[in-house]
């Protein structure tokens, strides 16, 4: 007989041959959310009030209440999230396909590009080279680019801003398009605060990441860490967001399964 | 002739803080009308409509003809010293740690003979003006003080008993990032404070003029986000002991009224930082600040909230900012009879409109930054407690006076 696949799979892990990585930053008053012009809606950080911790106001209890916006934090963009894909199908976080939480990830390193010039767009050229050492981006795999951004520890160097904006590592406006056509790819997800580059709202259109993969019905993640960790190819994603009616995102746990390095 | 403050040494760490006491607090209905006086710089008292008897101390009907139409007004300040003394002893708790103290009898020149603490400066049998002062229970008393302005005057410590004063005191403006925090920031300094602890709710945001503030050596910057408990808390565990003067500048203003809107959300916003941030403020800097109410020459002495003059009526054009501001209002009230205790006084400042970004299509006119701040420092120096600031605040409190539903339909027009 053999041995079931989800106890081969235990062993892997248990023995070391799987490694579980965490790719989520820990929620803090002070990790920063995106920051839009002051005259629209701004997305809440995330705030924490103690609701009791073992005293007068629970005694044998700890717990907190908390507030953040669907974007704060480590978190998964549903395609409802943009103009672009709000009449898709099954679009919000509440009605995506369960098995959509699944799936594999291409860890494109960027690091050096990004320390370089935090403007550096991802192209159609750079992934042909990547996929020439790495092998072909998979269908249905999550596109994760590894800038180092999350090394950025204060929000200062993190947000990256100057008087003409937030300066960020992205994907240009050709290749979104392009790894939605000709590689089927799952989704895009970044280190930095947005799938976009901070300097996105001059590409053409606007913000092409959002507005191709949700346009697709594809997702998204971003405030992502420890892709240092991850092999180019052969990680596993779950990325499961909370079940909001009608979210169009989440904060959430992303955690990767990787063979052991 | 006063001494001039010195700069208070370090202070001995292995040596009991002395607790806050206060003067008798006990007042009549009536007296409160001195209160009211004193708490917004004024100097009134009750004049008979009848016979026109200036009275004191204050009553219910008129000393001389017995008529119950007594207004308050502002009287002739002026007097004459009839006797002083010096008290070198007293059983009160308060003036026992105060002592000596200098008081006597004053023949005003609107007629009643009155019972003042008398300035060191003021020479005997000599002419004197009288002030209304709040002492540290919050209640008038009657300072007389020299008729014509002497050096450091202000500097008496009498004087300091009903004053706050930011000299050699240590200053935390909640968000000194905003036009009106620098603003408070900078005239703190030119008022003498000794550190000016400066929030910084945005430390990712490169604002020119606050890294100008920032490199001045008495100025120390602190993150500090008021909407972020543990950034309150935080703070507070590490500067809560020094800061004497606390003002929060940390606003939010949006225009746009109720029905406008979709959602609640600028509305939650406006709350979070204009009521819950002083709160937070309070429950984490309030009780170091009461325990050194009377540490020493220069003890914790004011919490200062930057309100509106739309906290006492509506600007429907900004109805949420507005119910934030009258929330704020209330819970400083609150935040006043609990720090009363300890002497601290809670000062609210009433600007007008204020010349800042998100007042930019507000017609003028507007209040430079710099002339509120002036005008907190010098409330502070006056040991006010109800700052007015600006033409237009002056004008809306007065009207409310006497006819509040025509201020309001006007606002709403």
């Amino acid at each position: 007989m053999t041995t079931p696949i989800l106890t081969q799979f235990m062993n892997a892990l248990l023995t070391g041959r799987l490694r579980l990585v965490d790719l989520t930053q820990t929620l803090t008053p002070e990790f920063p959310t995106i920051v839009l012009p002051p005259e629209f809606g701004q997305a809440w950080p995330f705030r924490i009030e103690e609701i009791s911790r073992y005293d007068e106001r629970g005694p044998a209890w700890y717990w907190n209440n908390f507030s953040m916006s669907e974007h704060t934090g480590t978190h998964f963009d549903a395609p409802i999230h943009w103009i672009s894909g709000k009449d898709q199908p099954d679009n919000a976080v509440d009605s995506i396909p369960a098995e959509n939480f699944i799936a594999a990830a291409c860890v494109i390193d960027v690091s050096a590009e990004s320390a370089e010039n935090p403007d550096f767009l991802l192209t159609i050229d750079f992934v042909e080279a990547w996929e020439a050492r790495h092998g072909r981006i998979p269908e249905r795999a999550w596109v994760l680019l590894r800038t180092d951004w999350s090394k950025r520890t204060t929000p200062r160097e993190y947000l990256n801003m100057a008087e003409d904006g937030a300066h960020s590592p992205g994907p240009d406006a050709e290749v979104v398009p392009w790894l939605i056509r000709a590689r089927n790819v799952h989704g895009f997800g970044t280190e930095s605060v947005g799938t976009d580059a901070g300097q996105a709202h001059h590409l053409n259109p606007p913000y092409p990441c959002h507005y191709y993969m949700h346009g697709n019905n594809r997702y998204g993640l971003q405030c992502l860490t420890n892709l240092d960790q991850l092999p180019p190819q052969g990680a596993l994603i779950f990325a499961a967001p909370l079940k909001i009616r009608n979210g169009s995102g989440s904060p959430l746990r992303v955690l990767a399964l990787a063979p052991a390095a | 002739m006063t001494e001039p403050l010195v700069k208070p040494k370090k202070k001995n760490p292995v040596e009991r803080t002395r607790l806050a006491t206060r003067p008798p607090a006990a007042r009549s209905r009536s007296a409160l009308g001195l209160t009211r006086a004193a708490a917004e710089g004024r100097f009134e008292m009750q004049v008979c409509a009848e016979c026109g008897a200036v009275q004191y101390p204050p009553r219910e009907v008129c000393g001389r003809c017995l008529s119950e139409r007594l207004a308050w007004k502002p009287v002739d300040d002026r007097g004459e010293l009839l006797a002083t003394t010096t008290l070198r002893h007293s059983n009160d708790p308060y003036f026992r740690e105060r002592l000596p103290w200098r008081v006597g009898s004053v023949k005003m020149a609107a007629g009643p003979v009155v019972v003042a603490h008398v300035h060191e400066d003021c020479t005997a049998n000599g002419a004197v003006r009288l002030a209304l002062k709040l002492d540290r229970s919050g209640q008038a008393v009657i300072h007389a003080l020299p008729a014509k302005n002497t050096p450091n005057m202000n500097e008496a410590p009498q004087m300091r008993e009903s004053t706050c004063d930011p000299k050699f005191r240590r200053v935390l403006v909640s968000d000194g990032k905003s036009a009106m925090g620098l603003a408070v920031a900078e005239a703190m300094l030119d008022a003498g404070a000794a550190t000016v602890f400066v929030g910084d709710p945005t430390i990712w945001k490169r604002v020119a003029a606050f890294d100008r503030l920032a490199a001045d050596p008495r100025v120390q910057v602190v993150e500090l986000d008021v909407t972020d408990t543990d950034s309150v808390k935080r703070l507070a565990a590490s500067i809560g002991g020094k800061v004497e003067i606390l003002v929060n500048t940390a606003a939010y203003l949006r225009d746009g009224g109720i029905l406008g809107r979709k959602d609640v959300i600028l509305a939650r916003d406006a709350m979070d930082v204009n009521v819950l941030g002083p709160m937070r403020l309070a429950q984490a800097f309030g009780p170091g600040m009461c325990f050194r109410a009377a540490d020493g020459t220069h003890g914790a002495v004011a919490w200062v909230n930057v309100l509106s003059i739309h906290a006492l009526v509506a600007l429907p054009g900004r109805g949420a900012w507005s119910a934030s501001m009258a929330a704020a209002l209330s819970a400083a009230q609150t935040l006043r009879a609990e720090l009363r205790g300890a002497g601290v006084q809670v000062v609210n400042v009433f600007p007008g409109p204020i010349d800042e970004e998100w007042e930019q299509l507000t017609p003028p006119p507007k209040l430079a930054p710099a002339t509120v701040a002036k005008a907190i420092v010098q409330g502070l120096q006056d040991g006010r407690e109800d700052i007015y600031v600006g033409d237009i605040a002056e004008e809306i409190r007065e009207r409310l006076r006497h006819n509040h539903k025509a201020v309001e339909r006007e606002l709403g027009q």
